[in-house]
């Protein structure tokens, strides 16, 4: 695909996460608009599955550990394919239904029902060191949030994945800079977190996570990168594409009303 | 008791390749068979139970049947929402074995003594809470693990008991409840976990009119059996058990029995003693035997 068609998908992606969210009045697209493009280019060749390999014992596994962020990766599975898309907005966080408000392996192409923060990469650990221990080749990847990273686990599992040369897991750490109360940096700084995971032994890459050709960029990278696991630190905006939803904590919480709905709708066109 | 699981789980593993074992940094001369038999199986993820636990679901996803293995509380309580959520949840293939029931580390203090987790892990779906009472129930159970798809706890005493059984049933199965004495007797005594023969060691010594069985499964439990042994001992029924009374294997079978008479199951609504710990930490160093008597666990 061309820069111009993800760019286009990630739009999607954004247009599907607002919407859910808004006719089901619920949370956290601000962490959902923060990860679009990088799920755009997942989305796009570089993740080994397709609807019809969901249970292959050598596609590729993505796990969203930042579980709350559903949105957009509900949004991202249903434009590939994977769940059907009138279904999803019909019955999102409907009675009944099986599209929880946080990632559920109830769903086709879903590794891991997440939502409490820090299981992901631990997981993730473990599947990549199945691979190496099972022969089956595939990559995981395990996409964090910023403010998650306070958990203590993923300190524990940054430490295993570089002990045992987990080179075929990538994280992707969605650097929105703000968590559920503020800024991280404010609230437990972790910065300078590069310097920090490159210490532990990892290869990490810092990029732009809004610009499609860097994160594709990143993922090669990762791809020819061996006896060391990546650690792609993507520097984005909580909210981004929507002006009002950027950097603004409002909309970690809140969903758009009508008003705004026409304001981000047209914004996303 | 531990030295029975371990071998037995050396066996299963020839058989069957995917048998995994993940240890959190304990386990000096218990796990080497299995490191040495079958290295590409075997992993020390170092003292961090969380990892430990969300590595052994990762593997159980990549298609093994995956045993965490430590000491106390460190495999249970430590990592309880790892458990639940990466697990049990996720119907993962793994088996979480803690050494150390009771008072079994009594001398090292109460954060090693494993006194709450049978309560913590049968109030999760999706876990069989396995709690062999002798080193052949432990034999037993390791081997039913290995053949059971899905999440199990397994709650070992330590290495050095008795064994109590003189045979195993052949047809041994999850949830099945041991007989180990009946005579007819009026009362019967279940004991959970490696206090079975210290109960068995009191009926004979203290020459006690009273029934014995074990029970190796605190969830799920056989019903049936369960019924019968109610309905046939007229004075009653005694739970021993090295737990807090709150939660452990008195609970689960009290709740049991009062399902059943509820729901017209049970004839007779049994009158049930429990012998179990009263909701208090000790304060006192001593060895194993010492602090069941403080606690007050004998009949």
């Amino acid at each position: 695909m061309t820069i111009k068609e993800i760019q286009e998908f990630a739009k999607d992606i954004r247009r599907t996460a607002v919407q859910l969210v808004h006719n089901t009045n619920t949370s956290h697209i601000g962490g959902s608009l923060s990860q679009a493009d990088i799920l755009a280019v997942l989305y796009s060749g570089i993740l080994n599955i397709s609807p019809e390999t969901v249970d292959s014992p050598l596609r590729d596994r993505f796990i969203e550990s930042k579980g709350h962020c559903c949105s957009s990766l509900y949004a991202a599975l249903a434009l590939r394919g994977f769940i059907d898309r009138n279904d999803l907005m019909e019955n999102f966080c409907r009675n009944g239904s099986l599209y929880f408000e946080h990632v559920s392996h109830k769903l086709p192409g879903i590794e891991l029902s997440t939502g409490s923060l820090g299981h992901g990469l631990p997981v993730a650990c473990g599947m990549a060191l199945g691979s190496k221990r099972s022969g089956n080749r595939y990559n995981v990847f395990c996409m964090i949030g910023d403010g998650e990273i306070n958990e203590g686990s993923n300190w524990e599992a940054i430490m295993f994945a570089v002990q045992h040369k987990l080179d075929n897991l990538c994280v992707i750490l969605d650097k929105n800079k703000m968590q559920a109360l503020g800024c991280t940096t404010e609230i437990l700084n972790l910065d300078p977190i590069a310097d920090k995971i490159r210490t532990f032994g990892w290869n990490v890459i810092e990029i732009d996570g809004h610009d499609i050709a860097q994160i594709q960029d990143a993922f090669d990278n990762f791809r020819n990168n061996k006896d060391t696991p990546t650690f792609i630190i993507a520097n984005t905006i909580k909210g981004k594409g929507v002006s009002f939803m950027e950097n603004n904590l409002k909309f970690h919480y809140s969903a758009p009303n009508e008003a705004e709905m026409k304001i981000a709708m047209e914004e996303l066109k | 008791m531990r030295t029975k699981f371990i071998k037995q789980l050396v066996e299963e593993a020839h058989h069957d390749k995917r048998i995994f074992l993940v240890v959190g940094d304990l386990g000096y001369h218990v796990v080497e068979p299995f490191a040495e038999a079958f290295p590409e199986r075997f992993l020390n993820v170092g003292i961090a139970e969380q990892n430990m636990t969300g590595i052994a679901a990762g593997l159980a996803m990549s298609g093994y049947n995956v045993y965490t293995y430590s000491i106390g509380n460190f495999p249970t309580l430590r990592c309880i929402e790892q458990i639940r959520n990466d697990i049990a949840y996720h119907h993962a293939n793994v088996k979480v074995v803690a050494v150390g029931a009771g008072y079994s580390y009594a001398g090292l203090g109460a954060t090693h003594q494993a006194t709450e987790d049978i309560g913590a892990i049968r109030s999760i779906p999706n876990m069989v809470v396995a709690t062999p009472g002798d080193p052949l129930e432990s034999e037993a159970i390791t081997r039913i693990s290995a053949h059971y798809n899905g999440p199990m706890y397994i709650r070992l005493g330590r290495a050095g008991e008795k064994i109590v059984h003189s045979d195993m049933p052949q047809d041994f199965k999850i949830g099945d409840i041991l007989t180990l004495k009946d005579n007819g007797q009026a009362t019967a005594v279940i004991a959970c976990g490696s206090i079975l023969d210290k109960a068995r060691q009191s009926i004979e010594e203290k020459n006690l009119a009273h029934d014995l069985y074990s029970i190796p499964f605190v969830k799920p439990i056989n019903k049936m059996q369960l019924k019968q042994i109610a309905e046939s001992h007229s004075s009653g029924l005694i739970i021993m058990e090295e737990h807090q009374k709150s939660c452990g294997a008195g609970s689960a079978i009290i709740e049991c029995l009062n399902d059943m008479y509820a729901s017209g199951e049970l004839s007779i609504y049994p009158k049930v003693r429990r012998i179990a710990i009263n909701d208090e930490f000790l304060p006192i160093v001593g060895s194993q035997d010492y602090l069941r008597n403080i606690a007050g666990l004998s009949l």
